[in-house]
């Protein structure tokens, strides 16, 4: 059973940059600051360079809904190993009003065009935290989703998939062609090699624009407010118990 | 895109409109005739920022170096130096994405990048230890010295287990009695039959004792350059032994050793290149190296610049961030100009070497002189910056600076950098 994985790759401002506000307060600082490729996605795209080493998976596809620059992150994935990527060209002004639903439907055109068996994405982007791309595609396929995965192994015709979730691990399985969405244990991603750098540059990658496969990308959402999260204050002591429940309910946090 | 010559006053200029164009080489024509560039290199802007300027393949080259850097060297940085551990572990992981082999062809197993790819390589992987990074640069400059002049059987035999610090390489050309005055030196390599029997001793080999392959450059023949071979020798071949470890300022990562020959016999097939070339292999190697300890220097330098913002930034005093004073304001746009200059130097050198340039030389000891002893300073501000607690070694501005301190001296004394730029500046040149 050879199969066609699909991997989305986001391109989001790197994890170590401070981030800072809009002074129109409407979004954050993005010009002229890190961007790489979403530590989740690192994640699903070393699970399904695995896979095809493993010769459970005969192609991995890179592919990123982004500006120009998501280019760059589509050739880290090909450095790591995807055979290669899909550029969905997104203009720069509305890559930030690009939802996980726009996403989710290119996703599945994809699949459909690309006759896809399986794919893989991060479970959540570390700008929008969002967590819906996965179960939306998979939703919008009709396929069996698997989120949140730390364990991928494959059976007949099947994946069986240990899922993170708040009770502990659930062990679940899946019939193919499905979506998974990768978590942080899932694997430690590999480090691109530098000939695996210079053979990424002669991999493909198709552009493409998401009126090309009938998305429409208007935003259903309206960004009122951005703003820094409240200054820490200082904490106060208080002598005994009794006065910690006191100030607790007056604060109504009990 | 119309490529306008207009003359004027003996000078071409070449106009190109756009600056962010990768594949297209634009010729420029200037009066010593067409100049092919081989790289884009010199339509980007070189910043702060080392990655500005570089293609899209050189970013991901730099990012991977500075991934690696930052997960695998800068956690262990200062037990490696305390410790005085030669890291053989974390630099074989470096050697195993191309590291280890970085400039020398991919024919028989290096990574077949260019000079500039090297520098930005060094540059990023110094900010995890400088110390390991300028090892891991003189094993690459080894193994381009076999790569580009040794035969097809020494290649075969070396260059895969280089690429991958299977094996580790020293280069041996100081002695006791002859730094600066290299060609003066006096480790004989006597013929007999088909051996040569080496005596003599190598000084301050970093690297010595720990490493399995030595390039020795030892007399084969007459006084002066031209009497001396590049020899390869092996660690555990009998007459050869080493001396005590070198307690060191800094370069704690790396063993320095004294290398001492005592009729040690060696095939004659280890000479690389040809009887008498050695002295050419070990210049054309350093020029090389140069550049590469160079890159070092200025790894350490950004590395520093950058503690010293976050430092400012954070640090009070009379009720305000340091990063307010005015005094603080100057020194930091003064180390940042040395840094944005060093950088260019450097990176200018590199494609000069790489394109085998005229001025190759002079370029090089120019970027070697110039990026060690600015960046040094750099260093040193950096630390002034912190106050007291850069002189801790808690924070890392201590370790950076000694370690580059010696960036000024090793390769080639920086007062031997200025003869060299000097007897190019009075021969003809123009």
């Amino acid at each position: 059973m050879s199969l066609r994985v699909l991997v989305g790759v986001k391109r989001v401002i790197d994890y170590a940059v401070k981030i800072r506000v809009r002074p129109d307060k409407l979004g954050v600082v993005t010009d002229g600051v890190k961007h790489s490729m979403n530590p989740f996605d690192e994640i699903a795209i070393e699970e399904a360079v695995r896979l095809k080493e493993k010769k459970i998976a005969k192609e991995v596809v890179a592919i990123s809904c982004g500006p120009t620059q998501a280019q760059e992150t589509i050739r880290t994935a090909l450095a790591m190993g995807a055979d290669r990527g899909i550029h969905v060209e997104i203009p720069a002004k509305e890559v930030e009003k690009l939802e996980p639903l726009h996403v989710a439907k290119i996703m599945a055109k994809l699949v459909e065009q690309e006759k896809a068996d399986l794919v893989v994405l991060g479970k959540q982007a570390i700008d929008d935290d969002s967590n819906a791309t996965a179960q939306m595609t998979a939703a919008l396929l009709d396929w069996p989703q698997a989120t949140f995965a730390s364990k991928i192994e494959k059976t007949d015709g099947e994946l069986q998939v240990t899922r993170e979730v708040d009770g502990g691990l659930e062990i679940i399985k899946v019939k193919l062609p499905a979506v998974v969405s990768a978590d942080l244990r899932l694997n430690e991603p590999r480090y691109a090699t530098l000939p695996n750098i210079m053979k990424a540059k002669k991999k493909k990658i198709a552009k493409m624009k998401a009126a090309d496969l009938g998305v429409d990308t208007s935003p259903h959402f309206e960004v009122l407010d951005v703003a820094d999260p409240p200054v820490r204050e200082a904490g106060i002591k208080v002598e005994d118990v009794d006065t910690l429940v006191t100030k607790l309910k007056d604060a109504g946090r009990i | 895109m119309p490529v306008m010559l207009s003359f004027s006053r003996g000078v071409l200029k070449c106009c190109n409109g756009i600056s962010k164009f990768t594949s297209r080489l634009e010729p420029c024509v200037t009066k010593l005739g067409m100049m092919g560039l081989t790289s884009p290199h010199r339509h980007y802007v070189t910043s702060l920022n080392p990655s500005h300027g570089l293609t899209e393949e050189q970013v991901a080259i730099y990012q991977l170096a500075t991934d690696f850097a930052v997960k695998e060297m800068l956690p262990n940085m200062a037990i490696w130096d305390e410790k005085e551990l030669f890291p053989v572990d974390t630099m074989r992981a470096a050697a195993a994405l191309g590291f280890g082999a970085i400039y020398a062809s991919e024919e028989y197993g290096g990574t077949g990048l260019s000079r500039l790819d090297a520098s930005i390589i060094f540059e990023a992987l110094s900010k995890g230890c400088t110390s390991t990074t300028a090892y891991i640069s003189i094993h690459n400059m080894c193994a381009w010295m076999i790569d580009h002049f040794g035969n097809s059987s020494q290649k075969e035999q070396w260059i895969p287990q280089l690429a991958a610090m299977e094996k580790f390489a020293s280069y041996c050309l100081t002695e006791p009695g002859s730094g600066s005055d290299a060609a003066s030196l006096s480790t004989t390599a006597k013929r007999d039959g088909s051996d040569l029997i080496l005596n003599g001793s190598k000084a301050f080999i970093s690297g010595g004792g720990d490493t399995d392959v030595y390039l020795v450059m030892c007399r084969t023949g007459g006084q002066g350059p031209k009497g001396i071979s590049c020899v390869l020798v092996e660690k555990g071949t009998p007459g050869l032994s080493f001396g005590k470890k070198e307690k060191k300022v800094g370069w704690n990562s790396q063993p320095t050793r004294m290398v001492i020959f005592e009729d040690c016999r060696v095939p004659a097939s280890n000479i690389i290149g040809s009887e008498g070339q050695g002295f050419n292999i070990a210049m054309k190697g350093l020029n090389g190296g140069r550049i590469n300890i160079a890159s070092c220097s200025l790894g350490a330098a950004q590395a520093s610049i950058e503690a010293a913002v976050d430092y400012v930034k954070v640090r009070k005093q009379f009720s305000k961030p340091l990063s307010s004073f005015q005094n603080t304001q100057f020194r930091l746009a003064e180390m940042g100009t040395e840094v944005v200059a060093s950088r260019l130097l450097v990176r200018n050198a590199a494609q000069a070497l790489q394109d085998d340039h005229p001025d190759t030389v002079a370029l090089c000891s120019m970027a070697k002189y110039f990026v060690t002893e600015r960046c040094f300073q750099v260093i040193n501000e950096a630390l002034q910056l912190h106050g007291g607690y850069g002189y801790l070694k808690d924070y890392p501005v201590q370790q950076y600076l000694r370690d580059s301190r010696v960036h000024m001296i090793l390769e080639g004394t920086n007062e031997v950098m200025r003869l060299l730029i000097a007897r190019h500046i009075l021969s003809e040149w123009k």
